[in-house]
């Protein structure tokens, strides 16, 4: 069913079609929608065996579905930026007693000074959780992440919460013609969620036990392994949903134009508007391709090597920063990188929701390839400190 | 020992412990349990060394209810409410400090019987006061100085702040009166909605007492009304555990190293004046006294 639908309801519908038993969030602009979109089918019953409830903030949000995951049931949230920053604590130990809970991140930046508007800060503060990060481009993306994320999360081979994270109001607020998933495609694609342990009476077990260190780093040592399996069946669950949908996003990553001699990567919706870019650039008769990366946790390694095996130069668009070093993602390139040689030049921009025009991308992009720029934020003022 | 005990850590003569025992087996073991960081956790559930023969989780240090929450509502949802109730088992510092989740609990009446097990201090790490600490109570945080005689200020009134949110069940017991605690679980486990129940859980180490004088502290806190052992039932005071003849509060204070500096000086004589202060209001407030 194609329908012109804003980036909450693609999100809140495919939500619906999962059937969580408890949905539990706490309002935050840009998220609000998408739960307020579920309150209402709840309230008009269109949600079965589900309960929706209204958390005092995101810690006790993400806390009410730990209690419910750990209990057998499926369950969903969602947040950004202050409120992703405040379930963290909770997130982290949703993380260690492998939990699967599905939360949707409408990538928000983070105070001080406040900001409502989109960059990548809040998720990429959340790296080392043990959550699964996948970044989306557009609404049809998020739409059919949700019952994706469902069945990557609940493999038992794998059992880690899953973030999908779109970028606020870039996506959330952005009316696009999305086609709305049936009902028995998402049946027939993930099953019920019945977990191998869980809280009962009738088989009690403990959750959450405390490791001294005779123990603890083995329990660490799993959740690497989760997550690197999870690699493998996340590739295969991509690749059933393509069959499934009719819709292939690729794996890991999207390559456009991979034989290029330069390469751009970025993550979420600012990658819609690389697509033209690149187009213009290759009228121009400039070799260079694209990358999309998908997936962030875990982070496709071997797939970025060998796409990038013949890259001479690597042009990456970050939006966050990891204050003291460089762009997050420009870090997490390299490292997977190692021992290549090609060029790497990353620009932070569009931070806070800072306007990021077309034309400006592409004449930064030409002029990184042309060798005219080198790393840094661009896109602001520049202006001159004062220090009292 | 079906539900709790085999091999737990906690000290000879544990509060927690004789309480423990006694919520599982007024439940038969059907409950799940919730409990946050602190003594409980540390004493019964080391990997490989689990001490519940009941369904456990030790979620954070401060969300305790708002995961006992979760828990309700998922079995209410997935039709498996009779497998048991769902009860916190919380410290006074998990409860009244850093508990930030309980207010949403009362607030949204989830199914769940929260009960605090008040030993008075963060016992667990070394004695550090909590908002449940008493007035003149020597902690490691609030040791007792030149200037300082120990905590500054009232325990926080819980069992106030439960009635405020209008929790159809709030109770207070006591380790030393395990009928009372079985009885109290019992009827929280009929009633439905957010209940509270605050037990005083004498602390052999933190209090500095002897394992076997547990029992006689523990009763002389009823004794002195220092700990009214009260019922309220939809807001309205149910039962209160009258006292014959009550003690001044410096038989409970003495016997204790956590008061012992109030006795030697006369600024500590005053903070025991205030303490008295305390018990007789509280024996005013719930009519403990029986000849008055």
């Amino acid at each position: 069913m194609r329908k012109v639908v804003r980036g909450f309801y693609s999100v809140a519908y495919a939500v619906k079609l999962c059937k969580p038993n408890i949905i539990c969030a706490y309002p935050i602009t840009p998220q609000t929608e998408i739960v307020e979109n579920l309150a209402l089918m709840y309230a008009n019953g269109e949600l079965e065996n589900c309960k929706y409830i209204t958390a005092e903030s995101e810690f006790a949000a993400a806390s009410i579905l730990v209690g419910a995951s750990a209990a057998g049931a499926r369950t969903f949230t969602a947040t950004c930026s202050q409120g992703l920053i405040l379930m963290s604590e909770v997130l982290f130990n949703a993380a260690g007693m492998r939990l699967p809970i599905v939360i949707v991140n409408t990538n928000r930046a983070l105070s001080a000074p406040l900001s409502i508007w989109n960059d990548l800060q809040d998720s990429m503060a959340l790296r080392d959780a043990g959550i699964i990060q996948v970044y989306v481009e557009n609404n049809q993306e998020a739409h059919d992440m949700v019952p994706q994320a469902y069945k990557i999360a609940e493999d038992k081979r794998v059992r880690l919460p899953f973030m999908i994270c779109m970028d606020g109001y870039k996506l959330t607020h952005a009316y696009e013609p999305v086609d709305l998933l049936d009902q028995n495609v998402v049946d027939s694609f993930l099953p019920p969620y019945s977990p191998e342990v869980y809280l009962t009476t009738k088989k009690p077990v403990a959750f959450g036990c405390y490791a001294p260190p005779h123990i603890y780093m083995e329990f660490r040592v799993a959740m690497q392994r989760a997550m690197e399996r999870a690699k493998e069946i996340m590739e295969k669950v991509f690749a059933e949903w393509a069959e499934v949908s009719g819709r292939n996003w690729g794996g890991h990553l999207e390559v456009v134009y991979p034989d290029s001699k330069n390469f751009v990567i970025a993550m979420g919706s600012i990658v819609g508007l690389l697509r033209k870019v690149v187009e213009e650039l290759r009228n121009e008769g400039i070799s260079v391709g694209l990358v999309k990366l998908r997936t962030f946790r875990p982070f496709p390694v071997q797939e970025l090597r060998k796409s990038l095996e013949n890259a001479e130069k690597i042009i990456v668009i970050d939006r966050s920063v990891s204050f003291g070093y460089e762009g997050n993602l420009s870090i997490e390139l390299k490292s997977a990188l190692y021992g290549m040689s090609p060029e790497v030049i990353s620009f932070i921009l569009g931070l806070g929701g800072r306007d990021v025009p077309k034309d400006f991308l592409k004449e930064l992009v030409k002029n990184a390839i042309l060798g005219k720029e080198k790393s840094g934020f661009r896109g602001f003022k520049e202006f001159e400190e004062v220090i009292p | 020992m079906r539900f709790f005990g085999r091999g737990h850590g906690a000290c000879p003569g544990c509060g927690l412990a004789i309480a423990v025992r006694n919520i599982l087996e007024a439940l038969e073991g059907k409950c799940f349990v919730v409990n946050p960081t602190g003594c409980l956790e540390i004493i019964s559930s080391q990997y490989g060394r689990n001490a519940w023969g009941v369904p456990y989780i030790h979620p954070l240090f401060d969300n305790a209810a708002a995961v006992a929450c979760g828990i309700s509502e998922a079995l209410k949802v997935l039709g498996r409410e009779d497998e048991g109730e769902v009860v916190v088992l919380a410290g006074d510092g998990a409860t009244a400090d850093i508990g930030l989740t309980l207010h949403g609990m009362f607030d949204r009446n989830h199914d769940v019987i929260y009960i605090c097990l008040d030993n008075e201090a963060y016992q667990n790490t070394g004695h550090q006061q909590s908002a449940l600490t008493p007035l003149g109570e020597a902690t490691t945080t609030t040791p007792a100085g030149k200037l300082m005689l120990g905590k500054i200020g009232r325990k926080k009134d819980m069992v106030a702040i439960a009635l405020a949110h209008g929790s159809p069940y709030v109770a207070t017991s006591s380790a030393v009166l395990p009928a009372d605690i079985r009885r109290k679980v019992k009827k929280a486990a009929k009633i439905e909605g957010a209940k509270y129940i605050q037990i005083h859980c004498p602390c052999v180490t933190g209090w500095g007492i002897d394992g076997k004088d547990v029992v006689k502290v523990g009763n002389l806190a009823i004794e002195t009304a220092l700990y009214p052992i009260v019922e309220f039932e939809n807001g309205k005071l149910l039962t209160v555990r009258k006292v014959k003849e009550r003690k001044p509060v410096e038989e409970y204070l003495k016997i204790q190293r956590r008061f012992r500096h109030l006795f030697t000086s006369p600024e500590g004589r005053k903070v025991i004046e205030e303490i008295q202060k305390i018990a007789d209001e509280n024996a005013l407030r719930y009519g403990i006294d029986l000849k008055k």
